[in-house]
């Protein structure tokens, strides 16, 4: 049951695009911040195999430029 | 109560990625972040200085029942005003991994077992003893280390120098900032940093001198950009020798050959005085000139001593000196454009600007380490740029304590808690306060770091007992070391918190308690020392490093000095500790304080902190009537060196053509043994690799992740290569990370040391590379 941050950097002028994408997205909660165009994006998924495809997604995302982890945390 | 602990941690996490965010861009706000604050219910908040380098930023640890999940920046620590870098937020995860040792073990027919901790104890104290009696007193040695809390090191120096009469007390902080020592005394007479941090926001120019603060000082870098943003007129230079990401965020980056950086210093020098920007006034009235021996060695062999012979020489001398150092001869020397000499010491010569120079393991890690700091005091010292917010010269530190415990307690072989054992004065201090007939003290030093390794081989140390510190991965030209400490009649005593290469070579283990599961205080680079309670239990027999010494102290027939009780003795012993410190030049402040407040800076008088010493207007240990006194120096004058360009002790040739950095990366905090166990910072970072140059790469036929060989003169490493990865190295070097011991790097480096601080050159040494 992993929960994990993540700084988002959206393709240039897709800010609104990626947070609409994101909030979309089952598991996942942002906020975007005010003065920059980075978001913060927690996951928290029930199981392993509904992480792996949530990245999976993540990864193909059109409006997303970069992504990288900020925390993890494992509840075993 | 389910439901609210993920709530918290989904809090947390945000957390950490806000605190991620504003690092990495200064100035971002987050409208819909709400405070953790009452995330949860459920845990409560305790202060604590983070571990995890020597800034000494305040962290609140989240404790929930006796486990502590989480952590935040403190808000009420003027080091950090509430930023964490990705080690801090992340380092109570450190505490519990999965083989964390509990249990003490001895090695019984070439298997550890495990034991009770009396009887651990018991047989260290009879080794001990047994080894002193066959071999001599200096057969026995304690190694310990820059993350000893304050208790721990004042502990181990009492016993080891006090009690048992041995100089042998070594850290490993000679390995990271004993040339910053020997730099402030051959140049100011007394140790640490004049200024603060506050020198961060009253900045106008900052200089780093080999000195990558994006990774390895990353909430005082922030601080830096925070700065350039809001004020707009601010320069940061990047002075290295290789493109790091703090070159990446600084507005220019100056590449030098390795060692030049001498060179460049004595040329700022030289343009500073033709052009006339000498505050005169200062120079005369605070500063004198001196010069000292040249060709003074490498320390590569066993035995190997020197002692400066410092004299004096006049102004016009020095500037004669300098003639050897135009921008354009220089430029030959280090591949710094005269242009940029030129540069650089306009920045520092203009007297409207406020310069601030940064360093760490670049300029400490020298075979010259003494010289280079001698050389950037002299820079802020011909233009007045001292001592005065803004103007510092800044010898930042790599571990939590390295100052607090190793500097200002004295865990070296020649130091005492005030002074040095070859002071009678010193040492009539040291006995009366520890309650020893003066007699026992040594006068004489014994083997500082890398000879305490040599004298292990040889076998004129038996016995060493190591804390805290993990030297069968840090100790350059490691094979011999290993070997040394391998052979059969040797006795190796390590108190860890996990397995290590260094618990592999141990006889006795013994399991420790790690940062906040004991008391204890450390001190910062900024001369602030920080006290934190023991917040959470430690697991299994785990006991604090104090109390293992006390604990075999008090077996060697030592209650006396050691007579306190194990729910009092940290208090009693800051309170026994600071009497050395009595005065205005260094009181510290009273551990009711300390237990107050997130840290203190000394010299702590009449209720005050001193942010600047030297300066009349805000360190009271300075005489009226003038506007600078530098006391540490009988006649208050700081020391101006004339100190040549000498190259490295080794420097690539024919055979082994390129040369070999090594240093850290920001996920990773030394050897990894507590980093590569908290899941999110192995999983960013899991293995070490070597950078090489792109054009260099090519011609070797590698690309990024395919196997090379480094090969010295001293052993071999075989890792993945990393090809305009974070860092990239000029033409003919390669760099490489030490936090794996998988890929023990230190095989490969050289023992040459500064033959002034003993401390050893990990930047610098000859290698070769093959495909693997």
């Amino acid at each position: 049951m992993p929960i994990l941050s993540f700084l988002v950097l959206p393709q240039a002028g897709a800010m609104e695009q990626l947070c609409a994408d994101l909030s979309a997205m089952e598991h996942c909660e942002i906020i975007p911040s005010d003065n920059q165009e980075v978001v913060v994006l927690v996951t928290d998924t029930p199981d392993e195999k509904t992480e792996n495809k949530l990245q999976e997604m993540l990864k193909n995302l059109p409006s997303l430029q970069s992504i990288s982890m900020t925390f993890g945390h494992n509840a075993e | 109560m389910k439901l609210n602990r993920r709530a918290f941690i989904k809090s947390a996490a945000a957390g950490s990625a806000i605190v991620a965010a504003g690092s990495i861009f200064p100035g971002i706000s987050f409208a819909g972040w709400q405070q953790q604050e009452g995330a949860s219910g459920q845990i409560s908040w305790q202060k604590a200085p983070c571990r995890f380098c020597g800034t000494g930023c305040g962290v609140l640890v989240g404790v929930s029942g006796d486990r502590a999940v989480a952590v935040k920046g403190d808000p009420n620590c003027s080091v950090n005003k509430g930023l964490c870098c990705v080690k801090g937020f992340h380092s109570v995860q450190a505490l519990y991994g999965k083989d964390r040792i509990k249990k003490a073990q001895i090695r019984r027919n070439g298997k550890m077992v495990e034991v009770p901790m009396a009887e651990a104890l018991d047989v260290i104290a009879a080794k001990i003893k047994e080894t002193m009696e066959k071999h001599g007193k200096d057969s026995v040695a304690m190694y310990g280390s820059g993350q000893w809390t304050i208790p721990d090191g004042y502990v181990a120096s009492k016993l080891f120098k006090g009690c048992l009469g041995t100089n042998n007390v070594e850290a490993n902080a000679r390995l990271c900032m004993a040339s910053a020592v020997t730099g402030f005394m051959t140049s100011f007479g007394i140790d640490e940093p004049m200024g603060c941090y506050e020198d961060i926001e009253h900045a106008d120019v900052f200089v780093t001198w080999g000195n990558n603060m994006a990774e390895m000082h990353p909430v005082l870098f922030s601080r830096m950009l925070a700065s350039r943003k809001r004020k707009k007129n601010v320069t940061i230079i990047d002075f290295a020798t290789r493109t790091t990401r703090s070159s990446q965020a600084s507005d220019k980056s100056i590449l030098f050959k390795p060692s030049t950086d001498l060179a460049v210093a004595n040329a700022i020098c030289y343009e500073i005085i033709h052009n006339d920007w000498v505050n005169w006034d200062f120079v005369n009235r605070h500063t004198t000139f001196h010069k000292g021996k040249t060709n003074i060695g490498y320390g590569t062999e066993d035995h190997f001593s020197f002692t400066d012979v410092p004299e004096d020489i006049t102004f016009e001398q020095y500037k004669t000196f300098l003639e050897d150092y135009t921008p354009e001869k220089v430029e030959k020397i280090s591949g710094v454009s005269a242009k940029d000499i030129k540069y650089m010491a306009s920045l520092y010569g203009d007297p409207t600007k406020k310069v601030t120079s940064f360093w760490c393991m670049g300029m400490n890690q020298h075979v010259r380490g003494t010289w280079i700091q001698n050389l950037v005091y002299n820079i802020h010292l011909l233009t007045g740029k001292i001592s005065t917010p803004g103007n510092s010269p800044f010898s930042l530190t790599g571990q939590p304590s390295a100052c607090g415990t190793v500097r200002e307690v004295g865990t070296l072989t020649h130091a005492l808690p005030h002074g040095v054992v070859m002071n009678e004065h010193d040492r009539e201090m040291a006995a009366k306060i520890w309650d020893v007939p003066v007699t026992n003290i040594d006068p004489k030093p014994t083997y500082h770091t890398v000879e305490m390794f040599r004298a292990l081989d040889r076998g004129d140390i038996r016995f060493m007992w190591i804390q805290v510190t993990n030297p069968m991965v840090t100790m350059p030209n490691l094979i011999r070391y290993r070997n040394g400490a391998l052979k059969d009649d040797r006795f190796i005593v390590v108190s860890d918190v996990y397995p290590t290469p260094t618990t592999d070579v141990a006889d006795v283990i013994l399991p420790a308690t790690l940062w906040i599961e004991q008391e204890g205080m450390f001190g910062n680079s900024e001369r602030r020392t920080a006290h934190f309670d023991r917040i959470v239990p430690g697991p299994g027999d785990t006991m604090s490093d104090t109390w293992q010494i006390i604990e075999v102290a008090r077996r060697l027939g030592f209650q006396k000095q050691f007579p306190w009780g194990e729910d009092e003795y940290i208090g009693k012993i800051w309170e026994e500790y600071r009497r050395f410190h009595d005065g205005p030049k260094h009181n510290m402040a009273s551990y009711e304080m300390l237990k107050e407040r997130s840290g203190v800076q000394w010299p702590f008088v009449n209720g005050k902190e001193t942010r600047w010493r030297f300066n009349t207007k805000h360190d009271p240990a300075c005489k009226p009537g003038t506007d600078f006194d530098f006391y540490g120096k009988k006649d208050g004058k700081a020391w101006i060196w004339a100190r040549p360009y000498e190259p490295a002790a080794e420097s690539p040739d024919q055979e082994y053509n390129f040369w070999l950095n090594t240093g850290r990366v920001i996920e990773h905090w030394h050897t990894g043994s507590m980093t590569r166990r908290i899941p999110v910072l192995h999983n960013a970072m899991p293995e070490s690799y070597v950078e090489i140059n792109p054009e260099d790469a090519a011609d070797l036929g590698v690309v990024t992740g395919e196997n090379v060989k480094i090969i010295s003169r001293r052993g071999s490493v075989t890792m993945k290569a990393s090809i305009n990865g974070r860092g990239v190295p000029p033409r003919g070097m390669v760099f490489v990370p030490f936090f794996d011991e998988s890929y023990l790097i230190n095989e490969v480096t050289l023992d040459a040391f500064c033959p002034i601080s003993k401390q050893p050159d990990y930047k610098k040494c000859a290698v070769r590379l093959e495909k693997a």
